[in-house]
């Protein structure tokens, strides 16, 4: 593979990564934090019914997760492509 | 406040200032690059926890617990919104800003659309963002002084200024990093001690996190007693979807608040201080981590003091002759916070007991005056701030508790002030002076013009939290607003999106302010006054029920949509900014 192509690459897999992310973090957020709170509330885990709890509390440890998952990939694509800073 | 209460308090807040101010002397900056992005030599976590004080701002410390105690289930929009911000930022922007590796947000979009106009476009957005937000931090630190301390108004905001010029003007950016993280330790303990207490006495679980699902002395769960209590006051429940706000409305600002967050320049620019990519990407995660300690204790703690208020109201059963406080009975620290003016009482049906209720419902209130004899909610003043600043009294705790709550106010509100303070004055030395207006001077000169600018902010910022406009809340709404319709697209296109060129990205800007403008301009008026608004601020009258605060996510739509076309139809952005955007996706080029 020339440069070009190598970049090219790298870019749609980081855009591949990036969309897989999103969707997640939209999915737990606005999915299960808002659109799907009422049905979900009938889970309970103790004294939080389960959409409440993404709502105030599961979305934000997702998040957290999502992006440390994310430096991780880019880190190994980086080597991968052989882009990764010296 | 008793007199060694209030000494103790001052001695705790005086020794913070005195740690800042030795931070600033250590860390003096020499160089445009130290004061502007510290050398790029800040490690990642140092960074994310200076990005978590930047981030958390004196309404994040005194007001969010409060606000989702009284918002209930929907308050949730705040806190997915403004931490949901950090993972667009770190996925769509934090990493190839970084490789930019220049100083400022509007350096990115001047050069990246080859436009000196695009580059005043966005330090306009930037100033009018930072400075709307920069007034609820003084009134923050005037808050913690007067309400905590009960020191003159005038003189806690001297003393704050005075602190953020020694270590923000002197230091710049190396000098607030390193306060930020010492503001973190200092805020953070003062937010969680006072949480895991009230946590303990309530629940017996240490975690706050875990107390919110877990159950109080009687057996039943916290959340389920709450809603129950709160529906016999004829409130809607804590638990219940869509009371606070719409669904629609709810899904709308959490969106809204994680385009604006991702697109806030003071906080993006925290980025611009590590030293490679790899650090960039990893220290939001760690900004993340730190923010979320708080931001997971803050609906424990609303939840929490919401039924310890209902209890000190309501011991017994609603309804039932003795089921009230009686004035009589008055617990000290609802006298002392009557004299702060937050909370206030008039005893309407002249029962000598307190009853708090919704009489805004007329159905309750009707039930209410026919089956209980109550005459209306005799709570007639409940600032929502109280839900932080009264928790260790209304808990009981120690002395040093109350005085560490007001040491974190204020370093909250100090930190903000100034991440905020280097942005704006970042703008004007480093984007307006020597960006565009005035190319010749040395790296000397600009160096002294950013530390002029950064007084001058200073000053203004002191003179608006001394004199603070009616509309602050509102503003810092239509600046989240603003970021999300304006700088975070132009920031995202110009990485992701190569064919997007001069025009469509200031046609989009362009679009995107006067939309969101224009709709909040409807609702609140021209400049915030309410009679010059054009319709009713209500959801009758909104645009398909939309609420002004959430309407940042259509601005941003509306800019992408608008760049897209422009663009189109126009000439490609030259070879050299191909390059440009190549060179910012990969960390190093071969």
């Amino acid at each position: 593979m020339d440069r070009s192509q190598h970049r090219a690459a790298y870019w749609r897999t980081n855009l591949r990564v990036i969309a897989g992310c999103l969707a997640i973090w939209a999915f737990v957020s606005l999915g299960l934090g808002i659109l799907l709170v009422e049905p979900l509330n009938a889970i309970r885990i103790g004294g939080y019914g389960l959409g409440f709890w993404f709502a105030q509390q599961g979305s934000l440890y997702t998040f957290i997760v999502l992006i440390f998952f994310y430096a991780w990939r880019m880190n190994r694509l980086d080597r991968e492509h052989g882009v990764d800073e010296q | 406040m008793n007199a060694d209460l209030q000494t103790l308090s001052l001695a705790v807040v005086g020794a913070t200032f005195v740690l800042y101010i030795a931070i600033a002397i250590w860390a003096r900056a020499g160089s445009t690059s130290e004061f502007y992005v510290a050398g790029k030599g800040v490690h990642p976590i140092a960074n994310g926890m200076a990005t978590a004080a930047d981030w958390m701002s004196a309404a994040s410390f005194i007001s969010m617990a409060g606000l989702i105690a009284f918002l209930g289930y929907s308050g949730g929009a705040y806190l997915m919104g403004w931490t949901g911000g950090y993972v667009l930022m770190a996925l769509l922007l934090a990493p190839y800003l970084r490789k930019f590796g220049r100083y400022t947000v509007p350096e990115f979009i001047g050069d990246r659309y080859y436009s000196k106009a695009a580059r005043v476009v966005a330090v306009l957005c930037l100033l009018a963002m930072s400075i709307t937000y920069v007034i609820g931090q003084m009134r923050g630190v005037g808050i913690a002084f007067s309400n905590i301390l009960q020191v003159d108004l005038a003189v806690g905001l001297v003393s704050g200024m005075v602190v953020v010029f020694a270590y923000a003007v002197f230091g710049g950016m190396k000098g607030i990093t390193y306060t930020q993280i010492a503001q973190y330790v200092i805020m953070i303990f003062a937010y969680t001690v006072p949480a895991v207490f009230i946590s303990l006495q309530l629940t017996g679980h240490v975690l706050p996190q875990v107390g919110l699902g877990g159950s109080i002395d009687d057996g039943r769960f916290l959340l389920e007693a709450l809603d129950r209590t709160l529906r016999e006051l004829g409130f809607a429940a804590y638990t219940e979807v869509g009371a606070g706000m719409t669904q629609l409305n709810m899904f709308l600002l959490t969106i809204s608040l994680m385009i604006g967050t991702a697109g806030l320049p003071h906080v993006i620019v925290r980025f611009f201080t590590v030293p490679r990519i790899r650090d960039a990407r990893q220290s939001a995660g760690w900004a993340l981590v730190f923010i979320c300690v708080l931001y997971t204790t803050a609906p424990a703690l609303g939840a929490m003091s919401m039924w310890n208020l209902l209890k000190t109201v309501q011991p017994g059963e609603v309804g039932t002759l003795d089921g009230n406080l009686a004035y009589a009975d008055k617990p000290e620290w609802m006298e002392r916070w009557e004299q702060t003016g937050l909370l206030a009482f008039e005893d309407r049906n002249e029962d000598g007991r307190l009853q708090y209720y919704n009489d805004a419902d007329p159905e309750f209130a009707a039930m209410a005056e026919r089956e209980y004899g109550w005459a209306g909610n005799e709570l007639v003043r409940l600032d929502r701030d109280i839900v932080v600043l009264a928790t260790p009294e209304i808990a009981g705790l120690p002395d040093w508790v109350i005085a560490l709550v007001a040491a974190g106010g204020i370093a909250a509100a100090l930190s903000t002030a100034a991440g905020l303070l280097l942005a704006i004055s970042s703008a004007i030395s480093h984007d307006l002076l020597k960006g565009t207006f005035t190319p010749r001077i040395t790296q000397k000169q600009e160096l002294l013009a950013a530390r002029i600018s950064m007084a001058g902010a200073i000053v203004l910022a002191g003179y608006l939290g001394w004199n603070p406009p009616g509309f602050a809340a509102e503003v810092v709404a239509l600046a989240f607003g603003l970021a999300a319709a304006t700088l975070f697209p132009a920031l995202m296109m110009g990485i992701f999106f190569p064919r997007i060129n001069r025009a469509g990205a200031i046609a989009g800007m362009l679009a995107g302010l006067t939309a969101t403008v224009l709709y909040f301009v409807t609702y609140k008026g021209w400049f915030f006054f309410p009679q010059t608004a054009l319709l009713p601020d209500t959801a009758e009258y909104w645009l398909f029920g939309i609420n002004p605060t959430g309407f940042g996510v259509i601005g941003a739509s509306l800019n992408f949509a608008v760049a897209a076309l422009v663009s189109r139809f126009t000439a490609p952005p030259p070879a050299a900014i191909r390059e440009l955007v190549e060179s910012v996706r990969v960390p190093r080029a071969d």
